[in-house]
């Protein structure tokens, strides 16, 4: 099983959103050219799950956020630790806002 | 066997539950209910409380500075601190301090002043790479990561599997094969630094587990300077089974903090939940969940405490720290089950802290040897004579 959250991107706006069902689990978000902004879970702090956790990332992003892609885990916590590390093995730093996790997270050499 | 505190242990409990209640509980509630850790400040704030208190770094030996806790007291200190929602796994999240590996206390003291004096300063952090794909339960036969002697440096190949904390770990002790002997007789263990090359962590194991999450890890000629073996060549197997047997009893006494919060809770719950036209707590059916959950609290207490009591008497404990094991988290589990059952639908959901404890203490009955391991244990001592 691959660790990489590799499923194709998605178009992100309120409509796809919206289809979206209520539920826990992890994701990217990504501006146009598949440039990660973020790596976020929902949790149970989310009133609608997913949902609500990709609405606060179009307010972050604005017009940058244009892709997303998820899973739905209900280990977003471990899954989201994992999907950070990934993210800085594969780039060297996580993405501009996130950069407070990187003395939190461990480290990965993935195959 | 007398179970009552003395004056000490009582003023070390009622402090335990005061800072549990009113430090770390008010947090959680800000926190993801599978959060594993505190916000970096509250993390600094509660370690120099602790440190204030004389109760930092719980299991270091007083020759090195830690507080000089017996096992009974830090059982019962155990029982304290896992009264919470992530107790049972990150205990007050570390604030409280650890020990590093135990068994780098038998290092020499090259080795001390390179791993284990800043781990104990909290420079450094360990882990216990023990076991493997091939099983965990008897890792004597199992381990199959080799060692070959190639001049001053060894070299290793091989897999390890559900080891907690890799992934933020400076060093971590590995255990390999080092001769043709299939058994204990030939195992050697290693303290081996992260970043030497051929040592990767390769994946998160995602678990019923909330938080400290294991990791599978690989070496690939990971070339290890001889100076890096701990203890003897082929000696690594009583290094590993000394850690065993040593972790069962605070094993066991972490399980009860959540099966006596989980009770305190479903009371609570059963005297002010009305249905059919009473209270819960007026119905046999909960009564009876209640008072079987007594039973198994109390009854996981006592084998913890007389565990630890033959321990600091310095007679043998192995029979009593393995039943304690066995009991406490088969009791605990079964107490979070009824009070789930007590408390209907919200018993299920992330508004609780329930949830979480039933899917952790699940692991608690295989993780540090399994119930059966447990069994094989007592039975080779009460067949064998030596428990009396």
């Amino acid at each position: 099983m691959g660790i990489r959250l590799d499923k194709p991107w998605e178009r992100l706006d309120s409509d796809s959103v919206s289809s979206l069902q209520a539920q826990l689990g992890v994701y990217q978000v990504a501006d146009d050219d598949g440039n990660v902004l973020s790596v976020g879970y929902a949790g149970a702090k989310h009133p609608f799950g997913i949902r609500s956790a990709l609405e606060h990332e179009i307010r972050l992003h604005g017009k940058k956020a244009m892709l997303f892609r998820y899973e739905f885990t209900s280990n977003y916590r471990s899954r989201w630790d994992e999907l950070l590390m990934l993210h800085l093995h594969d780039h060297g730093q996580l993405p501009d806002h996130q950069r407070d996790e990187e003395g939190r997270v461990g480290r990965l050499s993935p195959n | 066997m007398d179970f009552s505190l003395n004056e000490e242990q009582q003023m070390i409990v009622d402090t335990t539950r005061r800072f549990v209640q009113s430090e770390i509980v008010p947090l959680e509630d800000e926190l993801d209910p599978d959060a594993g850790s505190l916000a970096p400040d509250d993390q600094d704030r509660l370690t120099t409380m602790t440190r204030s208190m004389g109760f930092y770094g719980l299991d270091i030996p007083e020759e090195y500075g830690g507080p000089g806790l017996n096992t009974t007291t830090r059982a019962l200190m155990a029982i304290e601190m896992s009264q919470h929602r992530a107790g049972l796994y990150n205990p007050c999240y570390g604030v409280f301090g650890g020990a590093g590996l135990a068994q780098l206390y038998e290092a020499t003291e090259t080795q001390k002043e390179r791993w284990l004096y800043p781990t104990l300063r909290g420079e450094k952090k360990g882990c216990f790479a023990l076991t493997e794909p091939s099983g965990g339960s008897d890792p004597a036969r199992a381990i199959q990561t080799r060692g070959f002697q190639d001049g001053d440096e060894w070299v290793l190949n091989g897999s390890k599997l559900y080891i907690s904390g890799a992934d933020k770990a400076d060093y971590a002790l590995v255990f390999a094969r080092t001769s043709d002997d299939p058994g204990r007789n030939g195992v050697t263990a290693f303290i081996i630094d992260t970043d030497t090359p051929g040592f990767h962590v390769r994946r998160v194991v995602h678990t019923l587990r909330a938080t400290n999450y294991a990791t599978e890890l690989q070496f690939e000629e990971m070339r290890v300077p001889k100076e890096n073996i701990l203890g003897e060549l082929n000696g690594g197997f009583a290094i590993a089974n000394d850690r065993l047997s040593r972790q069962r009893i605070p094993y066991a006494a972490g399980c009860i903090g959540p099966a006596i919060r989980a009770q305190e809770m479903a009371i609570d719950w059963a005297k002010n939940r009305d249905a059919f036209g009473s209270a819960l707590a007026e119905k046999q059916a909960i009564q009876w969940m209640i008072v079987d959950n007594e039973i198994d609290i109390r009854h996981a207490r006592y084998c913890v405490l007389e565990a630890a009591q033959k321990a600091d008497s310095g007679e043998r404990f192995r029979t009593e720290a393995a039943m304690a094991k066995l009991i406490a988290s088969e009791a605990s589990s079964r107490v979070v089950d009824r009070c789930i059952q007590i408390h209907g639908g919200v018993g299920v959901t992330k508004d609780l802290p329930l949830e979480r404890w039933y899917r952790e203490l699940r692991i608690r009955r295989i993780g540090e040897g399994p119930s059966e391991v447990q069994r094989l244990i007592m039975a080779r001592d009460i067949l064998g004579g030596s428990f009396k």
